[in-house]
């Protein structure tokens, strides 16, 4: 901003603030965290009535920067300036109140309450003996979901909910603030390309009414889909602001990591072997229903479906998380029990789960014990003590391996970004030296770059003979990656694809059948 | 106002080398208690014209009344780590007390229990005494594991029976006159070795071996816990049974420095010892804590009622206190979680 201090005030003096050329900007803005510089002098300028996405690797500082927008952190320096006039947010609440909302890229509900309450919290309409009126918030629940085209029960428990529905109720609870401005920071990782055109419609209605919403993501067709500028951040800096009909793909793409990505999925094309995992009439009473499939050594089955097809389900019940009330899960041909992670582990199976904050991330320990806890189960351990120097080096490598981004490895998982989280995770996984490898939304939150990187991981571990099952809701990489398809309707098989025959019109058709 | 595209001027990252070393949080408790230390020091050369410190038997008293609540307190470390609770201790000091002790009384003396025992080797009361300890721990992790109540509800319950089945055991009488060799471990500076043991066996256990990192995992987030592998209800059992082992250690050492057993022995014992762990640094919700910040925390509860006897401090002002304190322990965690999540 070129407006000296003494103008501004003037302006705001004489009452008539003009119409500001900015909704929301922040300029030279600085954050430091211990051992990082999260964002170095960067600038961020969002217009009226527009969509303005945010692009860059993990690690960038995207989430940084719009948690200062919403008030959650404090800027070691820079200038925020709502509607041209600098602010000073010192808590979300106020960012609220000075009409800016924020859906988090992790969820934030609380699981026991219902849909109602989490969306009203702290806002809850009273009736006149000063005690919540739940019947009057359900109504105005009602109203919300109607107005969002959003088919859920307000009554219903949160915990009930999957993690797609739990983002359109955080869509619906940001939505409700009325804020000027809106920002989502990666909501579309747990949607299914439905849910994703619903969020869109959302988006353009809000558009309209001349809402300036921040979009954060890492799927390059969003941003060609929905919004209508966009900045790149790379390791804090701030690189430009471009209008979205000006790049291709590769542009970004180069913007954001500073080189080319020539292949997207490397996939290689291996000789498949036995039968390694072989499930057959699998049911989980009023989840899915007879369930066969075998996924062989060096093969990847790719899992596709919409939200509520039971695909999750059937992982966890194949890992043991919920027990499956009948069916028979085979392993190298012999019937095996698997009741808890516990025995599944021990058959050589390892699961990436969808939710990476319930039930993956031990967010308040560090990096280190966050990788190296599958693997306890067998190996590095001898006479109960851990081998701490060679866990150490062992997690060291596939950190390096999977380009983490952190100080150390003795950095709180919490305090990485939310990609970097994610990578903690798989290296978890292939820790354990898996034989089947069960991945639930690999790549949710992972940017291009890296993406291409864990394919190629998973590419090679096939390569090896291990037996993958990958569900994803991203159709180029269920149709990039897979050998097979399986697509599920409604706790169903609805039919496989091969590689070749697959196209994203048949997986739809079957998915919707 | 310059138009688009906007390009940012080329500015490198200056990474601050800030060393990522951290000092353990250890350090900040230990400067606590040098802190109260010394304002007893200075208050006891005003007010009693002598100094606190420089007393051997008031530090050996001083060392001596914090093993017992130290000892359990390292037990009750472990159960808050995973997320929960131990309120049974106390209790089982005082059943431990009164079983094991009945099974040390000397031949010379009138039994309450079992006439007909002669002088028994030592260690058959302090099996007993670990055995009953034990059993208990097992039935309040079993209760939590399987049953899934609250560890609150289960150990409240436990805290209730345990107490009842030391009073009914004698039916109230004491149970005194016992052998030499079972006080032994209750004379001089036993319990003060005892208690460090156990300490150091424990500081290791969570520190270096697999069970020390399941116990933390669970109490960061026990579902993805059991996804990684853990048999959560199974280490839960663990860990409690621990807790009410070393209940029922320092149960035989109250019994053996106190040379007899009442059934109200360890009254509010658990109390301490939570309050060592959380002034230690432990958080009550779970997955952060370590032995050696209990161990300070037991000394700062330790130092606090010497001093505030030295000073004659009237009891139930020092009741009073010592209730703000563990609160003022509680905020500290609180705000700690806060900053955490900002
Ligand atoms: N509270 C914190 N404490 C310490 N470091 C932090 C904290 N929050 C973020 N960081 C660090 O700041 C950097 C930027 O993180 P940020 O979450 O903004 O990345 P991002 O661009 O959102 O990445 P992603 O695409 O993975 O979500 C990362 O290196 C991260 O480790
Ligand atoms: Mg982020």
């Amino acid at each position: 901003m070129s407006v000296s201090p003494s103008t501004m005030a003037a302006v705001r003096a004489s009452g008539a603030v003009p119409q500001a050329e900015y909704l929301l900007n922040a300029e030279n803005v600085r954050k430091e965290f211990p051992g990082v510089l999260a964002l170095d002098n960067v600038q961020f300028r969002l217009k009226r009535g527009t969509v303005h996405a945010l692009m860059g690797e993990n690690g960038a500082g995207k989430s940084t920067l719009m948690k200062i927008l919403a008030g959650i952190y404090i800027p070691d320096q820079g200038e925020v300036y709502l509607k041209g006039l600098p602010i000073r947010l010192k808590s979300p609440l106020d960012a609220l109140e000075n009409g800016i909302a924020m859906i988090h890229q992790e969820l934030n509900l609380m699981p026991f309450m219902t849909v109602a309450e989490n969306i009203w919290i702290r806002r809850e309409p009273k009736n006149s003996f000063g005690f919540v009126d739940h019947g009057k918030m359900y109504e105005m629940t009602a109203e919300l979901f109607k107005r969002l085209n959003i088919s859920l029960d307000p009554e219903s428990q949160v915990r009930d909910l999957s993690v797609a529905n739990r983002q359109m109720v955080e869509i619906a609870k940001a939505v409700s603030y009325e804020s000027d401005v809106l920002i989502m920071d990666e909501p579309t990782s747990a949607l299914t390309e439905r849910e994703v055109e619903h969020l869109f419609q959302i988006i353009r209605d809000l558009r309209a009414q001349g809402i300036g919403i921040v979009y954060i993501t890492h799927k390059m067709n969003e941003l060609f889909e929905i919004a209508d500028e966009f900045s790149v951040f790379r390791d804090g800096r701030f690189i430009g602001t471009h209008a979205s009909t000006d790049v291709t793909r590769d542009d970004i793409i180069k913007m954001m990591v500073g080189r080319e990505i020539t292949q997207m999925f490397p996939k290689e094309i291996v000789p498949i072997g036995d039968v390694v995992l072989s499930v057959k009439d699998l049911s989980l009473k009023r989840v899915f229903r007879d369930v066969s499939f075998d996924v062989r050594a060096g093969e990847i089955l790719g899992i596709a479906g919409l939200v509520g097809s039971g695909r999750s389900n059937v992982a966890e019940t194949i890992f043991g998380v919920t027990p499956a009330t009948t069916g028979t899960i085979s392993i190298n041909g012999t019937p095996v029990k698997i009741n808890t992670p516990t025995q599944a582990i021990a058959h050589g199976m390892a699961f990436l789960t969808e939710d990476r904050k319930d039930t993956g991330c031990l967010l308040i320990l560090d990096v280190l014990e966050n990788m190296q806890i599958a693997v306890l189960q067998d190996r590095f351990v001898k006479y109960g003590f851990v081998a701490e120097k060679q866990i150490a080096k062992a997690c060291k490598t596939m950190s390096d391996t999977l380009r983490i981004k952190t100080p150390n490895l003795q950095e709180t998982v919490e305090n990485l970004s939310g990609g970097n989280q994610q990578k903690v995770l798989i290296g978890r996984w292939l820790l354990t030296n898996p034989k089947i490898l069960i991945l639930d939304e690999p790549t949710r939150g992972i940017d291009v770059g890296a993406k291409a990187e864990i394919h190629r991981l998973i590419s090679q571990l096939a390569k090896t003979g291990v037996a993958v099952i990958m569900i994803s809701s991203e159709m180029p990489e269920v149709l990039g990656m897979s050998d097979r398809i399986m697509v599920m309707h409604e706790g169903r098989v609805t039919g496989f694809l091969d590689r070749e025959e697959a196209t994203q019109v048949k997986v739809m058709e079957l998915a919707s059948k | 106002m310059t138009s688009e595209p906007v390009t940012a001027k080329t500015t490198t990252p200056t990474l601050t080398p800030k060393s990522r070393r951290r000092l353990p949080p250890e350090v900040n408790i230990l400067l606590v208690l040098v802190g109260i230390a010394l304002i007893f020091e200075i208050l006891g050369w005003i007010f009693a014209g002598q100094s606190f410190l420089m007393n051997f038997q008031r530090l050996r008293i001083i060392i001596l009344q914090v093993s017992v609540i130290g000892i359990i307190a390292v037990g009750v470390t472990q159960v808050i780590i995973t997320g929960g609770v131990d309120l049974s201790s106390g209790s089982v000091v005082g059943m431990t007390a009164m079983i094991a002790a009945s099974f040390a009384q000397s031949s010379t003396w009138a039994r309450p229990v079992y006439p007909a025992l002669t002088d028994l080797p030592f260690f058959i009361p302090i099996g007993v005494g670990l055995g009953i300890g034990l059993l208990a721990g097992i039935v309040n992790g079993w209760l939590i594991a399987y049953t899934k109540i609250p560890p609150f509800i289960a150990t409240l319950g436990m805290m209730v029976s345990a107490r009842g089945v030391a009073k009914w055991y004698t039916k109230g009488q004491p149970v005194s006159g016992l052998t030499d060799q079972f006080n032994f471990i209750g004379t001089g500076i036993w319990p003060v070795v005892v208690f460090l043991l156990v300490a150091l066996i424990f500081h290791v256990a969570l520190r270096y071996t697999r069970y020390g990192k399941f116990t933390y995992a669970i109490g960061a987030n026990a579902q993805a816990a059991r996804v990684s592998g853990i048999d959560i209800e199974k280490h839960l059992i663990k860990v409690y049974a621990i807790a009410g082992l070393l209940a029922g250690l320092a149960g035989i050492v109250t019994a053996a420095r106190a040379q007899t057993a009442q059934a109200g022995m360890g009254v509010t014992y658990e109390l301490d010892a939570i309050a060592a762990a959380v002034i230690g640094g432990t958080s009550l919700t779970g997955g952060v804590g370590r032995i050696t910040g209990t161990v300070i925390g037991a000394i700062i509860l330790g130092v606090m009622i010497s001093g505030f006897t030295f000073l004659r401090v009237d009891a139930y002002y020092q009741e009073i206190i010592k209730g703000v304190i563990i609160v003022a322990a509680v905020i500290v965690d609180v705000y700690r979680q806060k900053k955490r999540k900002v």
